[in-house]
Formats: structure tokens, sequence, C-alpha cells
């Protein structure tokens, strides 16, 4: 399937600058690998050591986040928009209260 | 280089000292040039974490594409976010690392037993191991 995968400003210098890319595949996991594929330093933004998606990266398909449809394995279909959107987190470390 | 003027830092400052004992969050707007970034509007966010707000925060994915919109809106770059740390150095943590993205700037806020005091900016490095300091001139006045 032909989709388009949105890029989010943080990792536009990774992927040549660019704003969006288009690319075949059937799930999101599939169009993900693909694009950490053709722009190999996305890797390590997008995902952890254990090689799952980091917890603060949210991947929706037309506006649906995939937490909430088949997470990696939600299929695609042709002219599907793939947004990567951040979630920011951080914090001064261990509370001790 | 981060450049903002005094009067943003100081509604950082502020966001900061309400939200204690709590961490603050919010947005830094502005351009992005040569001589470096310029921070010139700030938006205070909602910290979504429900737990842990003493020492964590969050700006979930609604609250970033409402920055960008505003960003958007007011014909600006989101340049980064800015967080507080309540009676804790200005300097990030494990944590903030973990989390960080590339590109943006990171502003932290020291607050010590309800006071703001240093304020200092930070980049991811390039192989996520650690964050660059990022020097922050604050100015008289917004210039640009």
């Amino acid at each position: 399937m032909a989709v388009r995968v949105l890029i989010p400003t943080p990792l536009r210098p990774y992927a040549e600058r660019r704003e969006a890319v288009e690319l075949e595949a059937a799930t999101v996991g599939e169009a993900l690998a693909r694009l950490v594929e053709q722009f190999g330093e996305l890797r390590r933004h997008l995902y952890a050591d254990s090689g799952r998606l980091r917890s603060f990266v949210n991947v929706y398909v037309n506006e649906e986040d995939i937490r909430y449809l088949k997470q990696e394995q939600t299929p695609l279909r042709d002219g599907d928009v793939i947004s990567i959107v951040p979630s920011i987190a951080g914090g001064r470390g261990v509370c001790h209260d | 280089m981060l450049r903002l003027s005094a009067e943003l830092a100081a509604q950082i400052r502020e966001h900061a000292r309400r939200a204690y004992p709590e961490e603050c969050c919010g947005a830094l707007l502005g351009q992005e040039g040569p001589e470096g970034r310029q921070v010139l509007a700030v938006v205070p966010l909602e910290n979504t974490r429900t737990d842990a707000r003493r020492n964590r925060f969050l700006v979930d994915a609604a609250g970033v594409l409402a920055a960008e919109r505003e960003a958007a809106r007011r014909g600006l770059l989101l340049l980064g976010w800015y967080h507080s740390h309540p009676d804790a150095p200005a300097r990030p943590s494990a944590y903030d690392c973990e989390h960080a993205w590339p590109w943006y700037s990171y502003v932290i806020v020291a607050v010590e037993q309800g006071r703001p005091a240093a304020l200092t900016s930070w980049r991811l490095q390039e192989d996520r191991a650690a964050f660059v300091s990022e020097p922050v001139t604050e100015v008289a006045v917004a210039v640009g």
C-alpha cells in the first residue's frame, strides 16, 4: 500500500530535512521499518535497544493512535497517512518525598 | 546559543514558581538563524502526569500538536520546551536524557524552596548519551 509518513520537526535532520516520506507498506510496523532502512539515523530516536518503539513516540494512522488499533500490526490502505508525534517527558530524577 | 528576553525568562520562572512544588512545563516558540535560536514566545502547558508531578512532567501528543499549531499560527518555529526542577539543579537528569528528542532546546529552571533560580538550556547529543549545554543569553528586550 502506498502511504505517506509525516516526519516530526526534531527528526527531519535525519530524513534529508523532509517533512514527509512516501513508501510502500502493508502495516505500520513495516512502514516504520522501511523508514529506518531508508534513513538509518532515525532508528535510535524511534526505537529503544529492546527493538520496541520508545514510549514517547506516538504513531497515528489517519489521526487514530495505533495503541487503540492493532499497534504496529495495524494494516494500511492506499493513501493512509502515518504521523509520528512526540510526547515530551522529563523530570528532575528520583523523588525523595 | 539560545536568546530570550528577560521578560520571557521571567515568565518561565513565574510559571515554575506557581507550580512549585510540582514541575511545570511549556513550549518555546521562536526563530532560528545563523546566530542561533531566539525565543520569541513561551506557552505554558499542562503537566499531564497524574502521578509524580513533583519530579516528572509530560506534554502529551495532543499538547505537542497544540504547541505546533500555535507556533504555526504565530509564524514561528516550535524550538523546544521548558520545565522546572523543584529543589534540584537546573541540569538534565538521566530521565530527561532517556526521554529527550534531538533538535529541540530544553530549558530547565531550578526552583529552590519555592524561589526560581538558575535557568539553563540543553540539546540532546547526537548519540543520545548525554545533553550538551546550550549557552543562554537573556537580552533586555526582544529583538529580531
